[in-house]
């Protein structure tokens, strides 16, 4: 589904991705960890298509299209959605609103047409009920005022209503208290499908409890330096990363 | 020279300065006092307007153009504008639709501007404006029932002369500016509304219904009062972007509220900008104040300012009667090279009064444009209350935005608060409605217009989703 290669990205002359491979087939979780500032967030957003990164080498594939050739909006209708670690507000505008905007936009592109009312509202309503969101949120602006936690279940909610085919969440562990997190996890579980792969970027192994991956990546300075199963996130909670980087160094 | 010598002076020019000119409809560009005689001749207007506007006509003479705003263009020959013409003659304007500027005509189609309209709007020559001649007599019957009298000014002047002698000059003198003094001396046309004691007007008032009002004028000069308890909302302006040969626009509104009255105001401008390098725009210098005269009386300002190359306009409140409110909701949005200079005024006379103002501005372009806004607390407006919220949006690097917030606080026990903030339309907004599949054009509006939900709420209904289109239509092309 999803095929990055060689891939060296720079933001302001500064290397960040320095040679990244990875594979996600479909029906797969992969969850990429490694300490700060190893270019974990790099990677999604470079996939997403963020401005002020600079590819210098490499491509990515999303079902054999070329991303790095697609524009933003492009790649999100194509089924790469991004979810983010730091949610914008957005003041005034109606969270169902930009929902519905986003909805419609992505049933264009596929050449559906607009989705009637009653059954947009049906859908959202059943969605944020699984978020545990009260259909309040719907009507206020765009995480403006949400704490911590509700952006991140926005986050996820967006998600379910949007159903991408590759879903990657930006540390949207961070800031979740344990039921917050059981909720998000919860959400991000009910879109596992055999079509549909999801991409973890985390820093902490916690997450992991809740939503279990099918591959482990740890990223170090711009590269992966090891994959494994769901075990390596263990390891890696128990021996730290310096014990990947003295691996791998070996 | 003495007040009584200048008055004959006046009076015999009057009396030969103009009278050859009388059969002919237009005076040759120029501005002294004969041609003032001719316009107030035209208009069958009483003596004293002539002498009114003589007075106001002198008083310009002596001042200068206002040179603080932040605005540039280039000197405005004054003699060289026709104060008077009739107008067009049908042969002189376009023929048909197909001799219309495609652009304009784009614009139209974006805006849903039905097409019977959309010929008046562009000057065409069309006998049947609208086909609403049936609904324009219901809505004058209706008026009548009610007792509000709504007409043309120079109709005022002849019909009601007491009410409009009472009234005109009262809120914005003749010496008051510039552009003011000089709409005293030469205005033409503009409405005149007035809403007699314990009357709520029936039906919200548009210049857009009235007879008469296809050719605005280039000095409009409107008055509205409203009596004891009366209420009135008033909306001015369309739309549609409007051409004009005039170049020059120096508008004055005067608003008299009294005890209890409240009036509402309500303005979407969007004149011709001029093209990409801002040729043939309209030069839009307004005298705009609302007077609450009575005890707890309220004038609410809302304005949506799209259009014009220049924009110089300050709706303000004089909050006279105890408790009275003055409250201003400002969008002011320029794109390409257009320039606005705008904000509002409100001064605090009374005990308790109170005043809100939210003024929302949003740069694109290579525009530029200044909020300025003056709170004053007169010493006697004891409990006397302010907020004050300006927020400003600059869409892509090349424009400007500036604010210039004023306030001179006489009396101790007032409260005065100020929120301002500028932001540029964040990258991280676009790129987080992108990245959910929303192309960028249509992110930009859904952001802009989430910007101005204050003041869009605070307009009548099918204004506010008119004034949501526009902002759409001007703001294309502003990204990417």
């Amino acid at each position: 589904m999803l095929e990055v290669k060689d891939l060296h990205v720079t933001v302001e002359d500064k290397a960040i991705l320095k040679g990244l491979n990875l594979t996600i087939n479909a029906g797969e979780v992969h969850a990429i960890m490694g300490p700060n500032g190893a270019g974990k967030s790099t990677l999604s957003a470079v996939i997403a298509g963020k401005d002020g990164y600079e590819v210098t080498q490499g491509t990515i594939l999303f079902e054999g299209q070329d991303v790095l050739e697609m524009e933003i909006e492009e790649r999100a209708r194509a089924g790469l959605l991004l979810g983010f670690q730091y949610p914008v507000e957005i003041p005034g505008v109606k969270n169902i609103y930009l929902l519905k905007a986003a909805l419609n936009a992505q049933r264009a592109a596929r050449g559906e047409g607009e989705i009637p009312a009653p059954e947009f509202m049906k859908l959202v309503r059943e969605k944020s009920a699984e978020m545990k969101m009260d259909p309040s949120f719907l009507q206020r602006a765009v995480n403006e005022g949400f704490s911590g936690g509700e952006k991140k279940r926005n986050e996820i909610l967006q998600m379910l209503v949007l159903q991408p085919k590759l879903a990657m969440l930006d540390e949207i562990d961070s800031g979740l208290d344990i039921d917050a997190m059981k909720v998000v996890a919860d959400g991000v579980n009910s879109l596992r499908d055999a079509n549909r792969a999801i991409l973890l970027v985390t820093h902490y192994q916690r997450l992991l409890n809740h939503i279990e991956p099918d591959h482990v990546h740890v990223l170090v300075d711009g590269r992966i330096v090891k994959s494994g199963d769901k075990d390596l996130a263990l390891e890696l909670e128990a021996r730290g990363y310096d014990w990947v980087l003295e691996g791998s160094a070996a | 020279m003495a007040s009584e010598e200048m008055e004959q002076l006046v009076r015999r020019e009057y009396k030969q300065g103009f009278v050859t000119d009388i059969e002919s409809d237009t005076v040759p560009p120029g501005l002294d006092e004969s041609t003032i005689a001719f316009i107030s001749q035209k208009k069958e207007e009483p003596q004293w307007m002539l002498e009114w506007r003589l007075e106001a006509y002198h008083q310009w003479l002596k001042m200068t153009p206002p040179s603080w705003a932040h605005l540039e263009y280039p000197p405005i020959d004054y003699q060289a504008i026709s104060y008077f013409s009739a107008p067009k003659k049908p042969e002189d304007r376009p023929q048909s639709l197909d001799e219309v500027d495609p652009k304009l005509l784009e614009t139209y189609e974006k805006l849903g501007i039905p097409l019977h309209e959309r010929a008046a709007l562009a000057g065409v020559a069309v006998d049947a404006v609208f086909d609403s001649v049936s609904v324009t007599t219901t809505f004058k019957e209706k008026l009548h029932e009610a007792g509000v009298i709504f007409c043309s000014i120079s109709e005022a002047i002849r019909e009601y002369p007491e009410l409009v002698r009472q009234y005109l000059g009262t809120v914005v003198p003749q010496s008051d500016n510039y552009f003011a003094a000089l709409n005293s001396a030469v205005f033409t046309d503009g409405s005149f509304v007035y809403v007699p004691e314990g009357v709520k007007c029936p039906m919200e008032l548009s210049t857009y219904f009235r007879i008469n009002a296809a050719n605005t004028g280039q000095f409009e000069r409107t008055l509205i009062v409203c009596d004891k308890r009366a209420q009135v909302s008033y909306l001015e302006g369309c739309t549609a972007p409007q051409r004009d040969e005039n170049q020059l626009h120096a508008a004055v509104v005067e608003l008299v509220a009294l005890e209890d009255a409240y009036i509402k105001y309500s303005t979407v401008q969007n004149w011709y900008p001029g093209d990409e390098d801002g040729k043939g725009g309209i030069y839009n210098f307004v005298t705009k104040r609302g007077d609450c005269r009575g005890d707890r009386s309220r004038i609410s300002w809302t304005q949506v300012e799209t259009g014009s190359a220049i924009t110089w306009k300050y709706p303000s409140c004089m909050l006279r009667g105890k408790e009275s409110v003055g409250e201003f909701y400002s969008v002011a949005v320029t794109n390409g090279r257009q320039q606005a200079d705008t904000g509002t005024k409100m001064i605090h006379i009374g005990e308790n009064t109170r005043s809100t103002i939210v003024a929302k501005g949003i740069a694109a372009g290579r525009s530029d444009q200044a909020y300025r806004g003056l709170v004053k607390i007169g010493p006697r407006a004891k409990g006397a209350r302010n907020y004050t919220q300006c927020d400003s949006l600059l869409i892509g690097d090349q424009c400007g935005a500036h604010t210039f917030p004023y306030q001179e606080i006489g009396n101790s026990t007032a409260t005065v608060e100020h929120e301002a903030t500028t932001s540029k339309i964040a990258d991280d907004q676009l790129f987080y409605c992108r990245a959910r599949g929303i192309d960028e054009e249509d992110a930009v509006s859904m952001i802009v217009n989430g910007f101005c939900k204050d003041v869009f709420q605070e307009l009548p209904m099918e204004f506010a989703v008119e004034a949501e289109a526009l902002l759409n239509v001007t703001l294309e092309g502003s990204v990417g």
